[in-house]
């Protein structure tokens, strides 16, 4: 049994344009102790499984058509309302890309912090005070004591991530979502706030369900790794497997098309055309208007979930020769 | 070697940090851009890369004439372009394009993409007289990878990527030999931003373009650069060729930038030369004394706070402005 699992998850957004079908079946889970990265280009659907896990999104124009969320094998999108609630608060956590957005300016960093402790713990004020500092501390924040009392506006870029992950942690969840948590900082703050996830995730054993689109992000701190496209997880493996003998073409294209650090490239691979509009999903297998192994069976048969060995799968027909080479 | 195209002398940008809104007193200086000079040479890419707010854009503005500098030179083609005026300057105009990163706010949403493309022509009729624009239009579109037929289209029709290939025809438009490209594939996914940077050196290879190429993104940089500038609060700290700069950084600040990019490569977990910086950049409006990096240098002196380093050779045969300056090889 998973501590968190998504599965078989449809989300449709009807809008006045049309129905967007955001999700067409998204299934992953994550363990106590594990970090998953879920890696897909803008518009794969990435955050809104989040926020369908975390009971966020607004309805209408989302609805959840089909599927379950299980946090200790109880599904939360069919449980009480209440009792759905109080899981969601403590068990499961969110940290977002933009920390400006997610901390209300009029109060102090200490008070968000402090304010959860009060209402869900029945902290004193005095408690919840002493404990906002600890996280704060936690975090890395410098002279932790006197900036428990500033703006989120007294804050650099880092240091508000740092609040925000201290926040997100003060009622001990057992899962933090991170959603694209550096893409907006600089490269070495956005390497001080990797390795400080890290490090949080390891000591509390707790897992981590980290999006992102950067694989050299997912290279550094995954144990497993699901890519997603139009909606659905693509494949998924261990991160040495995926890196090594990636089972899908769009991952393998995913990494030719990236430059690297390590070397000067020549010509870049490049994925033709777009991701399709989710309004008018190509038939068959979603990726074949793009994808350089096409073949006629990829036009009309949606491909299923071929199992690879070891918790490798890949939702790609001919997923056993591309493993191959 | 080539000759150079664009000579950039000790260039300063300060911007006034004004006070109070109808008795306005000046109460500091933002100092963007504080003493940088560097060559570009004729068919290369100079890559300038450098965290938020160390002055990028603000050199890129001031190479295009869109600010004046406070104080420096540059010479395009031999010629101070700050002293430029009437044809000369019309000149120069032609001749030095920009390329913008955010492809969703950089073109009017009101104009088609046949008018956006061949606006230029209108402020130089030279270059195409008035029967010949639709067709030199469809040329460049074509040539940027879009489907000319599209010329009656609106920016909104377009995705990120088509529309960075939208702003790079239209600063193709009058044929220039430089164009500054800032941050141009910044705002894409890994799969169009691979699109975006092969057709870029594609275009330099038929037209024999220079380029500036901004980016924060330092894979990016390598790939496209045959030389790289790292700029830190305003100066450039280190510059030499794509090798010097990745394989052999001498400079404190390059080691920890390129030690803080993340390889996609698993396998490569806690083997990597790890330098990890405390604290964020500080303020351009008062920056530190002596090196700008001593307050995040973990090898940082007395004289580091006394005495500004210069930008010079001092080891491994490229400039590096470090008082300690040494190889560390970190990628
Ligand atoms: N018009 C202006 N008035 C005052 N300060 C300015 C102005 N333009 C830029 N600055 C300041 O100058 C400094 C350099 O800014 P610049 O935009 O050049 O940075 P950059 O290197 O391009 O950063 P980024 O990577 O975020 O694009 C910053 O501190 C910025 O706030
Ligand atoms: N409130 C909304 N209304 C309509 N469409 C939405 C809304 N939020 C997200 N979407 C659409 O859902 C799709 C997936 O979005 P998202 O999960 O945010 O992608 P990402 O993988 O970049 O996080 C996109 O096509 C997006 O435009
Ligand atoms: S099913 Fe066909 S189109 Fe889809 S990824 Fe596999 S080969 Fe490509
Ligand atoms: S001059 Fe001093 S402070 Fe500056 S980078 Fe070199 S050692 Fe560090
Ligand atoms: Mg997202
Ligand atoms: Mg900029």
């Amino acid at each position: 049994m998973a501590l968190l699992e998504v599965e078989d998850l449809h989300v449709e957004f009807r809008t006045r344009d049309g129905v967007a079908r955001v999700l067409n079946g998204v299934s992953y889970h994550v363990d106590a102790g594990e970090t998953l990265a879920v890696l897909g280009e803008s518009g794969s659907g990435k955050s809104v499984t989040a926020q369908a896990v975390m009971g966020i999104l607004d309805s209408p124009p989302a609805f959840v058509t089909k599927g379950a969320v299980r946090f200790h094998d109880e599904d939360l999108l069919t449980m009480a309302a209440e009792a759905r609630r109080e899981t969601r608060a403590s068990g499961i956590a969110m940290v977002f890309q933009d920390a400006l957005s997610a901390l209300n300016p009029v109060f102090t960093v200490g008070f968000q912090i402090e304010e959860q402790l009060r209402v869900r713990r029945g902290m004193s004020r005095a408690d919840a005070r002493k404990r906002a500092i600890e996280l704060l501390d936690l975090v890395k924040i410098p002279h932790a004591a006197q900036r428990v009392r500033e703006y989120p506006h007294q804050f650099s870029g880092g240091m508000r991530q740092r609040a925000m992950i201290a926040m997100s942690l003060a009622l001990d969840p057992e899962v933090l979502i991170a959603d694209e948590p550096t893409t907006a900082l600089d490269v070495t703050v956005q390497a001080q706030i990797m390795d400080l996830l890290a490090e949080i995730q390891r000591d509390r054993k707790m897992g981590m369900i980290l999006i992102t689109h950067d694989l050299g992000v997912v290279a550094e701190v995954a144990d497993r790794i699901a890519v997603m496209y139009a909606g659905r997880i693509v494949e998924q493996a261990d991160a040495v497997t995926l890196f090594r003998s990636p089972g899908h073409p769009y991952t393998e294209a995913l990494m030719a098309s990236m430059p690297r650090l390590d070397q000067k490239g020549t010509e870049l691979n490049t994925i033709k055309g777009l991701p399709p509009n989710l309004m008018r999903i190509p038939s068959g297998c979603p990726f074949h208007p793009r994808c350089a192994r096409v073949q006629d069976v990829c036009r009309v048969d949606v491909p299923r979930q071929h199992n690879l060995g070891l918790g490798h799968s890949s939702a790609c027909h001919f997923a056993e020769e591309v493993v191959g080479g | 070697m080539a000759e150079a195209i664009l000579e950039v002398r000790d260039l300063v940008k300060h911007f006034p940090v004004t006070r109070g809104v109808l008795f306005k007193s000046t109460v500091g200086q933002v100092r963007a851009v504080d003493g940088v000079s560097f060559d570009l040479l004729k068919g290369e890419t100079l890559g300038v890369v450098g965290e938020s707010g160390c002055g990028k854009s603000t050199l890129a503005q001031v190479l295009m004439r869109l600010e004046p500098p406070t104080s420096g030179a540059a010479l395009f083609e031999g010629e101070d372009m700050f002293k430029m005026r009437g044809p000369a300057l019309r000149r120069l105009r032609r001749n030095i394009q920009i390329v913008l990163q955010d492809p969703y706010t950089s073109l009017n949403p009101r104009m088609t993409v046949g008018d956006i493309i061949g606006e230029p022509f209108e402020i130089h009729p030279e270059v195409a007289p008035k029967g010949s624009r639709a067709q030199k239009v469809r040329e460049l579109l074509d040539v940027v990878g879009l489907n000319p037929e599209h010329i009656n289209r609106y920016p909104h029709q377009f995705s990120g990527g088509q529309r960075q290939r939208i702003g790079i025809a239209r600063a193709l438009a009058l044929r220039p030999k430089v164009i500054v490209c800032d941050e141009p594939v910044s705002a894409l996914d890994v799969s169009i931003q691979a699109q975006v940077m092969n057709l870029l050196g594609d275009l330099q290879t038929e037209f024999g373009l220079s380029y500036v190429f901004i980016a924060h993104d330092l894979s990016v940089v390598r790939h496209l650069s045959d030389r790289v500038a790292v700029m830190y609060l305003g100066k450039m700290v280190e510059i030499g060729t794509e090798e010097q700069i990745y394989e052999h950084p001498t400079h404190p600040y390059t080691q920890a930038l390129l030690s803080a990019v993340p390889v996609p490569d698993p396998t490569m977990r806690g083997r990597r030369d790890v330098i990890r910086l405390t604290g964020d950049v500080p303020s351009p409006l008062n920056p530190p004394s002596g090196c700008r990096f001593r307050t995040r240098c973990w090898k940082a002196q007395d004289i580091c706070a006394t005495e500004v380093p210069a930008l010079e050779v001092r080891v491994a045969d490229h400039p590096s402005a470090c008082h300690f300056a040494e190889e560390r090889a970190v990628v």
